[in-house]
């Protein structure tokens, strides 16, 4: 009997994931149909580009920075054996671009701006604000959610390639100035390496890939969370637990995709 | 918040985006060598290309002349066909040699033109007549043992 238990428990969760998918989906796409007027009220957007685009500057711009710095001393340590230290700027250079760049930048807008959005919308839920606008015939979609979703998706791509710009600088700094790594074949190489077309033009679409679905996940859980403290709770920790996980598997399966042979 | 204190910072968070993907094209990629349309296309076959890859570079004397463009197999000759994008500003003799060479012992690959003599240009279409393939380290393992063997004789 118990077998037969722990199988309608299995299928009583998956029925329920493809469920709340289906409700994303549908979230989405209405989303996308309410967003024209947030284009037209375009102040909308830029309050809330302040808020989760200027305000995660500063923690993507360190963390960019110190991440370039390790990737230079470790890339120095591993490729002094080989003798290729001055590879060490192509080595940089690309696993910031293609990498690290868009998915430690999602990683962090994620923790960092998504579980706010998320915190945010389900506190306006509990206190009934949401339910108010309804009543006074503003769509909620329209003016809440709508602004917060572009903001998400243009700021993504604007973080990652400072991420990646602040890493290049941070490894130049412990490659070249401190270890003393020759700065000329230190550029010269990454140039050689690095393509616009194949490195830097797919980093900026994986961006934008992980933008669209954080955001999507922050808003999704929001508006979904249940109006009470612990729902609110419960949903800014699924926010960051889901696109953490949805931004590493979308990037194996994008990488797989772009990098493929090159 | 007022309302241009706002859009200040708005304004200076699209502009370090911006300016992080103009540095990451310009400085960190390859946009500085891309010459959009001065180029012209030569041909080349190779009998063994090696590990060539596109948008290799092309260099003549050690300077960079111009990109490998598409490579691909011609299965009337059985050999590589590969595509250089040369820069206008410079032209080559017709019995130019176009060689696959190593930068470094374990550096990437490019192609090498190694100019010839004669008085007409290669022009637009045009194709190396002679060209050395790339060194396959196997090859070159099996052929010094062989000369090994052949000197114990």
């Amino acid at each position: 009997m118990s077998a037969l238990k722990t199988t309608r428990a299995i299928g009583h969760r998956v029925i329920d994931a493809v469920w709340r998918l289906g409700v994303a989906a549908r979230f989405l796409a209405y989303t996308l149909l309410h967003s024209a007027s947030s284009w037209r009220r375009f102040q909308l957007i830029v309050k809330e580009l302040f808020s989760s685009g200027v305000m995660s500057l500063i923690i993507i711009g360190v963390a960019g920075t110190f991440v370039g710095m390790v990737l230079g001393l470790q890339g120095y340590e591993t490729l002094k054996r080989y003798g290729s230290e001055s590879a060490l700027g192509s080595l940089v250079a690309l696993s910031l671009v293609r990498e690290l760049g868009p998915v430690l930048a999602a990683l962090l807008f994620a923790s960092r701006a998504g579980s706010a959005m998320t915190a945010e919308i389900g506190l306006m839920k509990a206190t009934e604000q949401i339910a108010a606008m309804e009543m006074m015939a503003v769509n909620p979609i329209a003016r809440v959610v709508a602004p917060r979703f572009w903001a998400g998706v243009i700021s993504m791509p604007l973080l990652a390639a400072i991420f990646s710009a602040m890493g290049v600088f941070g490894g130049y700094l412990v490659g070249v100035v401190l270890i003393g790594v020759d700065a000329g074949s230190f550029w010269s190489q990454m140039q050689s390496a690095v393509d616009v077309r194949n490195d830097i033009v797919n980093g900026i679409i994986k961006s934008c890939v992980f933008g669209v679905v954080v955001t999507l996940i922050a808003l999704f859980e929001g508006f979904d969370a249940p109006p009470t403290a612990e729902g609110v709770s419960g949903a800014t920790t699924r926010t960051v637990v889901e696109s953490s996980l949805a931004i590493l598997m979308l990037d194996f399966i994008l990488t797989a995709f772009m990098f493929r042979g090159v | 918040m007022q309302r241009t204190v706002l859009d200040l910072w708005v304004g200076a968070f699209v502009l370090a985006g911006i300016g992080a993907l103009v540095i990451l094209a310009f400085k960190v990629g390859n946009m500085s060598t891309y010459n959009g349309s001065d180029t012209y296309r030569l041909q080349a076959y190779f009998t063994n290309i090696g590990g060539l890859r596109p948008t290799a570079s092309v260099r003549s004397a050690g300077v960079l002349v111009g990109r490998v463009g598409a490579i691909t197999l011609d299965t009337e000759r059985y050999q590589a066909r590969v595509e250089l994008d040369i820069d206008k500003r410079y032209q080559f003799p017709a019995d130019t040699f176009a060689n696959i060479l190593t930068s470094g012992l374990l550096g990437e690959q490019y192609i090498g033109l190694l100019p010839g003599g004669d008085d007409e240009m290669l022009a637009e279409g045009g194709q190396f007549k002679q060209t050395q393939s790339a060194m396959v380290l196997e090859d070159l393992i099996g052929k010094f043992m062989l000369n090994q063997a052949d000197a114990k004789k």
